[in-house]
């Protein structure tokens, strides 16, 4: 498990490429669960966009379609591969500049924490504020609002997680420990809530059933990409240290 | 056995400024991957829309707003 005192730390590009290699592999499962899961309801939900466009006699953006509906589906591996990757690169990164502040002495522990840091502040704190929306929920005109608002909704997640770890690390013993970093990711998460506009933009005839499941969908594609992330890149970073203590060992019994 | 460290493992390398300025281009580059899978409209790909409707249902499932 420890690495040998004689071993030299890996370089930041190695660490890096299984980071990369992490996201790709997470990004490709992501797809996986978004291809099972995700793309019936994106179908469903094009489908009411399109009866609603022709109903209306208002051009639909889907009929002068660029990419067709199965280069979408195709496309959806595309896009969890690439932010899955990139993704990887990020949490391998953080890694390297973090990990010796990260007071464990495990790094799969460390991998693991900073991964489920970004779960927390990257998924669940946007999830709850701004929950993703299908096709044909969202007004054209407020984009910009909306996506300004999503960012500082992703900042403000990473902030509480930060405020959490800084606020744990002030007070002596476990439980009092526990108690600060809950106050203090409770804290930023409940200013950025209250600061940031309300959105709601499904409209009423939407089916309530279909906005619940595709958000599950959503909910569970992100959870997937992460949770192995950080899985993919604690086992890539484990296995790496295997053949530097192997030749080690072995000149010690000889 | 080995006898156990004191200082810890060496699972990092030690942080340097030029570390750190390979890790900010790092950062920077992974976030514009990032940018084209959700938010790009074509400003930065020069693509015109066609990355932006390939990924389109990928960005809906990450979580992105879209449209």
């Amino acid at each position: 498990m420890s690495l040998s005192p004689t071993s030299p730390a890996p370089t930041f590009g190695a660490l890096l490429l299984r980071g990369l290699l992490a996201g790709l592999i997470a990004g490709l499962l992501a797809g996986v669960f978004a291809y099972a899961f995700g793309e019936p309801k994106v179908d469903a939900a094009i489908a009411i966009e399109e009866a609603a466009a022709h109903a209306t006699a208002e051009p639909s953006h889907h009929d002068d379609a660029l990419v067709s509906r199965d280069g979408q589906r195709g496309g959806l591996f595309l896009a969890t591969a690439l932010y899955g990757a990139a993704m990887g690169g990020i949490l391998a990164t953080a890694y390297t500049l973090l990990r010796r502040r990260l007071r464990t002495p495990s790094n799969t522990r460390a991998a693991l924490s900073l991964a489920g840091a970004a779960l927390l502040g990257l998924v669940l704190v946007p999830f709850v504020k701004y929950p993703p929306n299908p096709p044909a929920v969202g007004d054209p005109d407020t984009i910009n609002q909306r996506t300004i608002s999503y960012l500082a909704i992703v900042v403000i997640g990473l902030v509480a997680v930060w405020a959490a770890v800084v606020a744990k690390r002030t007070q002596p013993t476990e439980w009092r420990q526990a108690m600060a970093a809950v106050a203090g990711f409770l804290v930023v998460v409940v200013v950025g809530y209250t600061l940031l506009p309300n959105i709601n933009e499904v409209p009423a005839t939407f089916p309530p059933d279909l906005l619940w499941s595709f958000r599950l969908a959503s909910l569970g594609t992100q959870v997937v990409l992460w949770t192995t992330l950080g899985l993919a890149f604690a086992a890539l970073l484990a296995y790496s240290r295997r053949p530097a203590t192997q030749p080690e060992r072995e000149s010690v019994t000889a | 056995m080995p006898k156990a460290t004191t200082a810890g493992p060496l699972s990092t390398p030690a942080v340097s400024p030029r570390l750190l300025v390979t890790a900010l281009a790092v950062v920077a580059l992974m976030l514009l991957i990032t940018y084209l899978v959700a938010f790009d409209q074509g400003a930065v790909s020069r693509s015109g829309m066609f990355l932006h409707e390939l990924m389109h249902d990928g960005r809906h499932l990450l979580g992105v707003p879209c449209h």
